[in-house]
């Protein structure tokens, strides 16, 4: 190479406007780099759903309508299906709550070893199947399991109580699913608080429990906020704990759809079940987003 | 002197709740345990006998079998075609303009936070054109789908630690791109990926309500097959399934912690 043309070359590359342009080129390379997997995601979960939800707006002669929707106002049976999917998503997040906060308060207690220790016990029922987990609760609440033969040798009840196979066996069921979404975040907002704040408050006259309300727990608010949409948002739209639980006695809206679907095989109705509960579900996320910022799952 | 009282009580009680609700967390999760090793023919807590009959009831039941290696196969395929999927994804999102990040990040996660039940109905009516229900391709495709965020979300944090002007500099020294990329760069976030991989396995393997309607026939999942069964009756096999499920979870909960271990080792070095 002459040095007029390595000259050449070094002014090619200087300029202003190819500079900008080979930048433009890089970023769409990389952009380019992301699109086998968001097409994936665009394909399995994006264009299944927008199809779905255009079945809704045709009625079973297929004219466009809005039956699908007007149904499920009118229809007693759908209205129930509302009713206890959101008694069951509420009951489920506010014992998730009762049981989630002190456990979490108690892990930034105690030594950083220990509590590494005994995150164990809440990481091992997280990664373990959901399957796997409400078959131990069928076993455990069935009429002569554990959880009733002891009590009855207790003398605490005469008789077994009916724990399986309805709402309560349901709502245990689904609690101990739940409860991991609710302590991981919570969790991680905890571990960041400034526990010389709480001290400082105690050292300038505030009682210890004053300390805890004014201080501690309005800075835990926004990792509990965050567990608390999680667990929200998955009981809403869960299948397989109350399916299996609640023994055909509970009709959440999930089991709804998919009856709805491979009983009855009517698309239109299913559809426009699923858009009320993806309309729920994204406005949880939104809120979700506007309060915690979903980009913080993105830091470690 | 009261408050010191109050502040011993207030402890106890948070000590108390707190154990009490690991243990609900725990014992639940371990209970199958002992229970596949009953030699009862009936389940029963706490078991009388010992005996590995269910575990040889898993072992020697072709329809079983079929199921396992449907499953395990899914999750294999998964794992190799999320991971490099989801890494490249992820280092895609990390190098571009943060205003198309932002977007592309909630885009990503939509899988984990749309009601599942949702993806497979839609997933089983769009196969249903495509001919693909009942297939290990269609099982494979919604199962990476669905492990992709995980992936993406691991490599995401690593990348976020790891020091991008490292890569600039071996570019600038005369490596092209891609070199500079799977030499440098790779090497370094080869935990997080790591984690992902076992991540979108686990997510494969423990997925229920997509296999229960796409696969099926010779292709079903272990999954489908016990969530029906589970729906008939109880059957103490699936103490013993469930017992080598969790033994699978445990083990990769294990690797990725002391993966965890070795590169805080290495970072405080």
């Amino acid at each position: 190479m002459s040095i007029s043309e390595a000259n050449a070359g070094a002014k090619k590359f200087n300029t202003a406007s190819t500079l900008k342009a080979e930048d433009r080129r890089e970023r769409l390379t990389f952009l380019g780099l992301s699109m086998p997997a968001v097409l994936a995601i665009l394909i399995v979960v994006f264009l299944p759903i927008f199809w779905l939800s255009s079945l809704s707006f045709y009625n079973a002669a297929g004219e466009l309508s809005t039956e699908n929707y007007a149904r499920i106002f009118e229809s007693a049976l759908y209205r129930r299906t509302f009713v206890v999917t959101f008694q069951i998503s509420i009951a489920v997040t506010v014992i998730c709550i009762l049981l989630g906060y002190p456990l979490c308060y108690l892990l930034t207690k105690v030594k950083d070893r220990t509590a590494a220790i005994l995150m164990i016990f809440v990481l091992v029922p997280f990664w373990t199947s959901v399957l796997v987990r409400t078959y131990a609760w069928l076993v455990l609440l069935q009429r002569n399991g554990i959880i009733n033969s002891s009590l009855m040798s207790l003398g605490i009840i005469e008789e077994p109580l009916q724990l399986a196979h309805n709402l309560t066996g349901s709502i245990i069921g689904m609690v101990h699913i739940m409860l991991p979404f609710l302590i991981l975040p919570l969790y991680a907002t905890m571990r960041n608080i400034d526990t010389d704040l709480v001290r400082a408050a105690v050292g300038l006259g505030s009682s210890p429990r004053g300390a805890f309300w004014r201080v501690f727990f309005p800075m835990s608010l926004p990792g509990l906020f965050a567990g608390i949409v999680l667990v929200f948002i998955l009981s809403l739209g869960f299948f397989v704990t109350p399916a299996l639980l609640g023994g055909g006695r509970v009709q959440m809206l999930a089991q709804r759809i998919e009856s709805t679907i491979t009983i009855y095989s009517n698309w239109g109705a299913a559809s426009a079940l699923g858009v009320v509960l993806l309309l729920l579900a994204l406005v949880m996320i939104w809120l979700m987003n506007r309060v915690f910022g979903l980009d913080k799952l993105f830091m470690r | 002197m009261e408050q010191v009282g109050q502040r011993k009580i207030d402890g106890l009680w948070l000590t108390v709740v707190g154990i009490a609700v690991l243990f609900f967390l725990i014992l639940p999760t371990l209970i199958v345990i002992p229970m596949s090793f009953s030699g009862a023919s009936f389940l029963e807590f706490p078991p009388t006998s010992f005996s590995f009959r269910w575990y040889a009831a898993y072992f020697t039941s072709p329809e079983w079998m079929s199921a396992t290696k449907t499953s395990l196969i899914a999750a294999v395929m998964t794992t190799a075609i999320a991971t490099p999927l989801g890494s490249l994804c992820a280092y895609g999102l990390h190098c571009s303009a943060p205003r198309i990040r932002n977007i592309a990040q909630i885009f990503v996660i939509m899988p984990i936070v749309v009601p599942v039940i949702l993806i497979a109905v839609g997933v089983f009516s769009l196969y249903a054109k495509l001919g693909l229900n009942y297939t290990l391709t269609g099982i494979v495709i919604a199962h990476t789908a669905l492990a992709l965020p995980f992936v993406i979300v691991t490599v995401m944090s690593g990348l976020q630690n790891y020091d991008f002007d490292q890569e600039l500099a071996a570019r600038s020294l005369g490596a092209s791109r891609a070199y500079a990329l799977w030499t440098i760069t790779v090497p370094q976030v080869k935990f997080s990926i790591q984690t992902g991989a076992f991540l979108a396995f686990i997510t494969s393997l423990d997925e229920v309500v997509i296999s229960m309607l796409v696969s099926g026939g010779d292709n079903a999942t272990i999954t489908r097959r016990m969530f029906n069964s589970l729906r008939d009756q109880l059957d103490p096999t699936i103490a013993a399934i469930s017992t080598c499920l969790i033994f699978v979870s445990i083990s990769a909960l294990v690797i990725i912690s002391i993966f965890n271990r070795n590169q805080k080792n290495k970072d405080q070095l």
